[in-house]
């Protein structure tokens, strides 16, 4: 076990260094000298040059990438271009936000999500199911711009249930006054998705051998969906839940932005807007590292739960 | 021929209508029969073919080419609502003269208004010669007075060109429009079919050059394997690693020009990932293939081998693939153009649209929202069901696993 790890560690090395080429080729190379871009933030040409001699921009490439790598290592890219905050400063002070509204929503989605699909799987092929399974295709193709629009509009707006934005410096107003909507919404939009998936997957289980067998020794229906079928679903359901984990870290843009919550979604559309390139740089590198760790922690959870897998 | 060689041996042999059609059909013919009794499928084709037709008319100019026009008054409210509604219509900004049919905004203005008349008089149905008449303009000269006075040839000209200008100039802004209209008055329908042509384009080109590029690496990967397979594998793990609406944003930062193509290229680029790893299984499974064994028999070349052979075997799933990322296409251009990362502001997209929505829908303007959500509401869903259909016609061991 400690050997595999310590060999998909190893592994993931040349996955790190592709991502900083990449971001490095996007950001050095297709986007060029950032005296364009400073030249229209900055009126001081003395601090232009500064940021362009700290950057490295008239060395060769591989001095640059040398820069790159340092402030990768050393956590420390500098000041925003806009607003002169550290970069470091910035990520660590955004990501509270972000949880606060996407990990209660992550937990409450899974659980209804996972719920609702038993139910439905349960009287599969009726017309329950087919009507659950319309809604949700309907209701995937709807934008999620337009959720939080309208819920915006109707229950901030029109009906005043919530803040229509904002955000505190308390953690209990924040989550339960200020992320209540987004949270709202945010089930909303991921549940169709979720429900559609968790649905094949437990059907996947009901036809086996295994669920004919509990039901012949005349195991009760609530117990054969609920501990045989759950529980061999569960696998794919990890592994899915997993790979959504890196989103976290991102925030969901949208519903960041719409609602003014200060997350790491809002600011890299707020960068983007900017052309603020080292908020953007750090955030893309240390979410695709996020990325690639819990790949390998995906990996491994699914060895937890199904001892069947075999790690090679 | 071979009727007469029968003949001459004495015996009948069957003409060619006679012989029982034994070649079995195709993958595609197969798949073609599931689809046609498949309703649902058929129904979403139908909507989706629709729609590129009305993609294809809108970009060759034949229908809504004038949807910039202010054809209605300013948030002119949709037909079936009625003009109850135009209450709150800034009623002043309207031009003068501009009341309608209807004549339901009448404006009248102060200010000596030299053709007002004139335009009454040709709105009562005179002709304009008897509507200028009618003016303030002085009545026209006799002929007496025209050898006395040296202007009589130029105010007859101005006479003329007012009446022509009157005649010409009928403001006319409806008060409501099928669907509504936006901020400036133009026409949300032809808005919203314009809208359709920019959202549907860039879905099938960026989906395109997704496909195209996903099928190559993985045809290149899986086909050669070995330190190929492992370089087109890094590749894939870094692109892969980076959350996917980041790496947009993250391109369309750097990428200072706006514009259609930009918008392309920048999902096209990025989206490849998904073809790559379906594609790469499928050319790892096939290239040992006995078919394949006997094209390297026969001297074909590898490219022959990958592209004549092989593709040809897994195209079905290319272009479920293809199907699939049309839809998520559609989905990220709109939240682009919506953030104003995507096409430009003298492009309609649904995006820009609902962009243009949301502070409307304060005022309680809410059909412009409306009107781009069900459109895309509508492709959306027939695509995805569409895709769903073609997935089992064309595979139909996967069938009753949609979502999957």
């Amino acid at each position: 076990m400690s050997a595999y790890i310590i060999r998909r560690l190893w592994q993931m090395l040349p996955t790190m260094l592709g991502v900083v080429l990449l971001v490095f080729f996007i950001f050095n190379w297709v986007g060029g000298d950032p005296a364009y871009v400073l030249a229209g933030k900055i009126s001081n040409q003395e601090q232009i040059d500064n940021i362009r001699r700290q950057l490295g921009v008239d060395q060769p490439y591989w001095v640059q990438l040398g820069i790159f790598l340092k402030q990768i290592v050393t956590a420390d890219f500098g000041a925003s271009w806009s607003t002169n905050e550290r970069v470091s400063h910035i990520l660590l002070t955004r990501l509270g936000p972000s949880l606060t509204v996407l990990v209660p929503l992550t937990i409450l989605a899974t659980l209804i999500s996972i719920g609702l699909a038993l139910a439905v799987a349960y009287v599969r092929g009726s017309f329950t199911d087919r009507m659950v399974m319309i809604v949700c295709t309907v209701g995937l193709s709807i934008s999620i711009l337009v959720y939080i629009i309208v819920f915006q509009y109707v229950f901030a707006y029109k009906l005043g249930w919530f803040p229509v934005q904002g955000w505190g410096d308390s953690f209990i107003q924040n989550l339960f006054v200020y992320a209540s909507l987004p949270i709202l919404i945010g089930l909303v939009v991921s549940i169709a998705p979720n429900l559609r998936l968790y649905r094949t997957f437990f059907l996947d289980e009901i036809n086996q051998d295994y669920v004919r067998t509990a039901r012949a020794k005349g195991v009760s229906e609530n117990r054969i969906m609920w501990i045989h079928v759950l529980r061999n679903a569960s696998i794919p359901i990890i592994t899915f839940l997993m790979a959504e984990l890196p989103g976290l870290l991102l925030g969901s843009f949208l519903i960041e932005r719409f609602f003014s919550i200060p997350g790491i979604g809002r600011e890299v559309i707020l960068a983007v807007e900017r052309s603020d390139f080292p908020v953007i740089k750090a955030i893309t590198v240390y979410v695709a590292f996020a990325t690639i760790a819990t790949n390998l922690l995906a990996d491994l959870t699914y060895k937890a739960v199904d001892p069947r897998v075999q790690l090679k | 021929m071979a009727t007469d060689l029968a003949a001459l041996r004495g015996t009948r042999a069957p003409t060619a209508r006679e012989i029982p059609h034994t070649v079995s059909p195709g993958l595609w013919t197969l798949a073609w029969r599931r689809l046609r009794s498949d309703t649902v499928g058929m129904v979403s084709l139908v909507i989706v073919a629709a729609f590129i037709l009305m993609m294809i008319l809108s970009g060759a100019g034949l229908i809504a080419s004038d949807w910039n026009r202010e054809v209605g008054v300013n948030y002119a409210p949709p037909t079936f609502l009625g003009e109850e509604a135009t209450a709150t219509a800034p009623a002043s900004i309207t031009l003068p003269g501009a009341g309608n049919a209807a004549g339901a905004t009448q404006y009248k203005s102060n200010i000596v208004d030299p053709i007002g008349d004139v335009i009454e008089a040709l709105k009562a149905g005179k002709t304009p010669g008897e509507a200028a008449s009618t003016g303030t303009l002085p009545p026209p000269e006799t002929a007496e007075e025209k050898s006395v006075d040296p202007l009589a040839e130029v105010m007859a000209d101005i006479r003329k060109s007012e009446a022509s200008k009157a005649a010409a100039k009928p403001v006319e802004r409806k008060a409501t429009l099928p669907f509504g209209g936006d901020k400036w008055g133009r026409d949300v329908l032809k808005k919203t079919i314009k809208g359709s042509e920019t959202s549907i384009f860039v879905g099938l080109a960026a989906a395109t050059l997704a496909t195209f590029l996903g099928t190559v690496f993985g045809a290149i990967a899986g086909y050669f394997g070995k330190w190929v397979d492992d370089a087109f594998n890094w590749f894939y793990s870094v692109f892969s690693s980076i959350p996917y609406l980041l790496l947009i944003l993250a391109v369309a930062a750097v990428l200072q020009q706006k514009g259609i193509f930009t918008v392309i290229l920048i999902l096209g680029l990025t989206g490849w990932t998904g073809v790559f790893r379906l594609m790469r299984a499928e050319y790892l499974k096939h290239k040992s293939r006995e078919y394949v064994q006997a094209a390297d028999a026969i001297g074909a070349s590898n490219a022959r081998r990958m592209f004549l052979h092989i593709f040809p075997n897994v195209s079905h799933v290319v272009l479920v693939q293809l199907s699939i990322l049309v839809v998520g296409f559609i989905k990220a251009e709109v939240i682009l153009s919506f953030l104003g990362f995507g096409v430009p502001v003298d492009v309609v997209s649904w995006g820009s649209m609902l962009n243009e929505a949301q502070n409307e829908l304060i005022l309680g303007k809410w059909w412009q929202l409306v009107a781009a959500t069900t459109a895309m509401a509508i492709l959306v869903t027939a695509f995805s069901l569409f895709t769903d259909a073609l997935r089992d016609a064309l595979d139909p061991k996967l069938k009753g696993r949609a979502g999957a």
